[in-house]
């Protein structure tokens, strides 16, 4: 389909540009570098996945890695897109007609938009018809949409992992008015572990994987038999995961508890410090929930590994992620599942950041 | 022979079995036809019901019908394993249209006596209780398949697959007439559904012009298949049609269309009881049909009227950046009690008017009021200079309506001149705009003002600020302040936390500072329940240069 015109160090260079025009918060450099491109004949598909999407990722990273702040993340992104929307209507940007209709959607409370976006934008590249229904998509408007447009197949993408039961749900509302599901996006795991699980129709790990899946057609749905239950879920009739998220507060406030109580250093905390610790711990519950809900001990541990990367880049010792844990594992003692993950989550600490005793920072 | 007497004691087991099984003499009329078959396959003697085997005569060989059952004699015959008890298995065979089971029992002399058990009328019984079971589980996927669709294509191309693949060799699902037009959606037996728009007349298929107006079917023997016109047969049916039944898809009070199917000459046509149960399924595809063509009509109707109610895609104008994001309370609705619109100046000196506001409650009707309001501030444009006066007419409008809503609202002129956005802004009842500084400091505006739709008399406090490039001016509604959550549940999001928030946003694109405070408050409700949210943002651009990319673009949000 795409025939690359440009060699790796064109892409490298345009990489590059891209990249100190998107964190130099300069708009317009950033639409020329991509519009310059696109004149010169680089594909648009190529200036999407091999300069815009790698640019992006870089920007995660950097800002994982501490050197980039929140603000300056969000000022790259919501560049990224301008310039993806300008691609858009470059006169390169013409597609053939195809005749399929795909929706592109990200699941409910999902804002990462990018990864989305550019497949919807190469799907329109490559022929389709998009329905593109952007970021945080409520389950009924997806639905509604699917009743009235009658769309091929769903592409439904997620890039945190804790969206996973909500991708569920509306992987299986879509399933139910006979439409298939594409899953992508990180939430599912690097090898679509988590849309095998979840009961997605196909998975793919980029755009052109997508591409050439919902290409290859992928079958619709058995609606005669009814609705089917996904395997692989039965661990849920021990109710942990529905316990765990249902007394999230509580268990936040426990921990919190335990954490003031054993470490006096938490006494000298400003109230946005607390909170924030708070708000660490309701997000080591919240990947816990869904790793229950999965039932994957390394969605746990990955969680807390980068946790620990993130924390470590921001200079809080990683360590500090312990005593939470272990409050956590003494008020979730009655739950096997629960304690197996955060124990091994437990053990991954130790292993790579051997314990003294220190104050919980969180990343305040 | 074997003697009647025979039931004293015997040497061998055999014997004795033979003697004591077949004494027929003393037990009258068997309630069976029995023959017995000598090996050279002739009917040694035949007795019982013998009314059952016309043309069967004692000493003659068995006539061609019951060929099978000569076969099954020699087998018996030669059938070493079964020598002795017990007796060779019952074989089953048709004669005259009645269906047997014979059983055998074998005499010393080789041949066998047949005992024929009429089954005809069980085996009529079980194939009708496989048929029906079989129609049972047709129509209860039927169902599902129709059921989870409320899309008018999808279900005619499900209805043309399952009934090409059930009750025949090709189905045409014939919807009711869009102008001149018909929209049929043909399959043949094991194919996908293929949808056109023919331009033909109903009444050229005899009965097609009735059902599409809801009158009962044409029974299919009336109906001579030679007279269909060619677009009526799918591609890829192959050969002539033998048989056709044209049947009415009945929808909920009115006619959904027609399905008519069709047997290839090598088959039977449709009996009666075939002809009925094609309707039990038509019925079942009509009223699915129905409900999606009402979906289809309902959701174009709420789509038009929704139209002017859903908040508009923000964009440049007159050099000033707008960013707008809205979320209504209930994730069926699109629409809330929060609106926002910017309202271009004429000319790029003359100020723009941004409006940012929230009826009281919640859902449509809420919307409705926001319609209003929306459009009496259009048509106050030509004031827009003097905010309290658009108030105080705005107010009167709503007092001298029949609904009993108030609103709170926030306006904003909004003019660029060099580098710098300069902002009259007044609240009404309404949470104070903020301005995001360059250095992160964030600056509640201190205008205020009452609330419109309550009081006889209104006021309003204006003020004025400047906007630095880079710099953007939020307005917002209650929905971000007063969410409910947070990591230890039940707690107020409030405008420290807002304030606190923002000053992180120093120096962020409009569009990015929106996202952001959608996140934040998502992120704080995490699954909780949540009021409407509105957000707009005015940011002074960072540079001069004319944009390459000035937001005419689309928008991110199409939901």
């Amino acid at each position: 389909m795409t025939t690359t015109t440009v060699d790796a160090t064109g892409l490298d260079t345009l990489r590059g540009d891209l990249w100190a025009a998107v964190t130099g918060r300069d708009e317009f450099r950033a639409a020329d570098v991509v519009l310059r491109a696109l004149d010169a004949g680089t594909p648009a598909e190529t200036v999407l996945l091999d300069v815009i999407a790698p640019v992006q990722s870089r920007v995660g990273r950097a800002w994982q890695a501490d050197r980039l702040t929140v603000a300056q993340e969000h000022a790259a992104t919501a560049i990224a897109e301008r310039v993806v929307a300008a691609l858009a209507h470059h006169s390169a940007h013409r597609p053939e007609p195809y005749g399929g209709r795909i929706t592109v959607a990200c699941v409910d409370q999902e804002w990462h938009v990018l990864p989305a976006r550019l497949l919807a934008e190469v799907l329109t590249l490559r022929g389709w018809k998009v329905d593109f229904l952007g970021a945080q998509v409520p389950t009924p408007h997806l639905v509604a949409h699917l009743h009235s447009t009658g769309a091929d197949a769903v592409a439904l993408s997620s890039s945190i992992a804790t969206r996973l039961p909500t991708a569920h749900t509306a992987i299986t509302a879509c399933q139910a008015v006979g439409v298939p599901v594409l899953a992508g996006g990180a939430a599912f795991g690097v090898d679509g572990r988590y849309a095998r699980l979840l009961g997605a129709d196909a998975w793919a790990p980029d755009a052109r994987a997508a591409a050439r899946r919902l290409a290859d057609g992928i079958p619709a749905p058995d609606l005669a038999a009814g609705r089917r239950e996904t395997d692989g879920l039965a661990h849920l009739a021990d109710q942990e995961y529905t316990l765990v998220v249902r007394s999230r507060a509580r268990l936040v406030g426990a921990v919190l508890a335990y954490l003031e109580k054993n470490f006096p250093a938490m006494a000298e905390y400003s109230a946005p410090q607390r909170e924030r610790t708070a708000e660490d711990i309701a997000h080591i519950v919240e990947f816990l929930g869904v790793a229950l809900y999965t039932d994957s001990d390394d969605l746990f541990t990955d969680f807390v590994r980068w946790t620990a990367a993130v924390l470590t880049a921001r200079k809080v010792p990683a360590r500090s992620l312990r005593p939470a844990l272990d409050a956590l594992g003494v008020e979730l003692k009655d739950f096997p599942r629960a304690t197996r993950m955060l124990g091994r989550a437990c053990g991954h600490l130790d292993e790579a950041v051997p314990t003294t005793d220190q104050h919980p920072g969180a990343s305040a | 022979m074997v003697s009647p007497e025979g039931k004293t004691t015997t040497p061998t087991k055999n014997t004795r079995v033979t003697k004591e099984r077949f004494a027929p003499a003393s037990w009258g009329r068997p309630p069976h036809a029995v023959i017995v078959v000598d090996p050279a396959g002739t009917a040694a003697r035949v007795d019982g019901e013998t009314s059952l085997l016309p043309g069967v005569e004692q000493g003659m060989p068995l006539p061609d019908g019951l060929a099978w059952l000569a076969r099954a004699t020699a087998e018996a015959a030669a059938d070493a394993v079964h020598r002795g008890d017990p007796e060779p298995p019952a074989v089953a065979g048709e004669f005259r249209g009645r269906r047997f089971e014979a059983h055998p029992t074998r005499c010393a002399d080789g041949s066998v006596v047949w005992w024929l058990v009429d089954h005809t009328a069980r085996y009529a019984a079980e194939e009708a209780l496989t048929a029906e079971r079989e129609r049972t589980t047709f129509l209860a996927e039927a169902s599902n398949v129709l059921l989870s669709s409320l899309n008018a294509e999808r279900c005619m191309a499900a209805t043309a697959r399952l009934a090409s693949g059930f009750l025949a060799d090709a189905a045409v699902v014939v919807a009711p007439a869009e102008g001149r037009q018909l929209p049929v959606t043909r399959a043949v037996r094991g194919g996908e559904a293929a949808q056109a728009l023919i331009a033909a007349d109903p009444s050229t298929v005899p009965g097609l012009a009735e059902a599409l107006k809801g009158f009962p079917p044409v029974p299919s023997r009336w109906i001579d298949p030679t007279s269909l016109p060619d677009w009526l047969v799918p591609d890829g049916f192959g050969t002539t049609v033998g048989s056709v039944v044209v049947t009415p898809l009945p929808g909920h009070g009115v006619p959904a269309g027609a399905l008519i199917l069709l047997r290839t000459d090598t088959r039977r046509g449709f009996s009666e009881n075939e002809e009925t149960f094609a309707r039990l399924f038509a019925a079942r595809s009509g009223a699915a049909l129905s409900a999606a063509r009402l979906y289809a009509e309902q959701h174009s109707i709420t789509r038009t009227l929704m139209r002017d109610l859903l908040p508009p895609r923000l964009h440049r104008v007159h050099g000033v950046e707008f960013a707008g994001s809205y979320r209504s309370s209930d994730a069926r609705d699109r629409v809330g009690g929060d609106f926002y619109d910017v309202h271009p100046g004429r000319t790029a000196s003359e100020p723009s008017l941004v409006v940012l506001g929230d009826v009281c409650g919640k859902g449509l009707d809420a919307a409705v009021l926001t319609g209003k309001i929306r459009n009496t501030l259009q048509a106050l444009m030509p004031m827009a200079g003097d905010h309290e006066r658009v108030l105080q007419l705005l107010n009167g409008a709503l007092l001298n309506s029949d609904n009993t809503r108030f609103a709170t609202l926030v306006l904003a002129s909004v003019r660029r001149a060099e580098n710098q956005v300069h902002l009259r802004l007044t609240s009404a009842g309404h949470p104070a705009p903020l301005v995001v500084r360059n250095d992160g400091r964030v600056e509640e505006i201190p205008t205020h003002g009452s609330l419109v739709g309550a009081l006889e008399q209104i006021t309003a406090h204006t003020v004025g600020t400047t906007l630095l490039p880079g710099e953007t001016c939020l307005l917002y509604t209650d929905g971000i302040t007063e969410a409910r959550g947070g990591p230890l549940g039940g707690e107020l999001f409030g405008d420290e936390r807002l304030k606190r928030a923002l000053a992180e946003c120093g120096g962020m694109p409009g569009e990015a500072l929106v996202e952001h405070v959608r996140m934040l408050a998502s992120q704080w409700l995490r699954d909780g329940g949540h009021d409407d949210l509105a957000v707009v943002a005015i940011t002074a651009p960072q540079t001069t240069h004319l944009s390459a990319v000035d937001g005419h673009t689309r928008g991110r949000y199409t939901s």
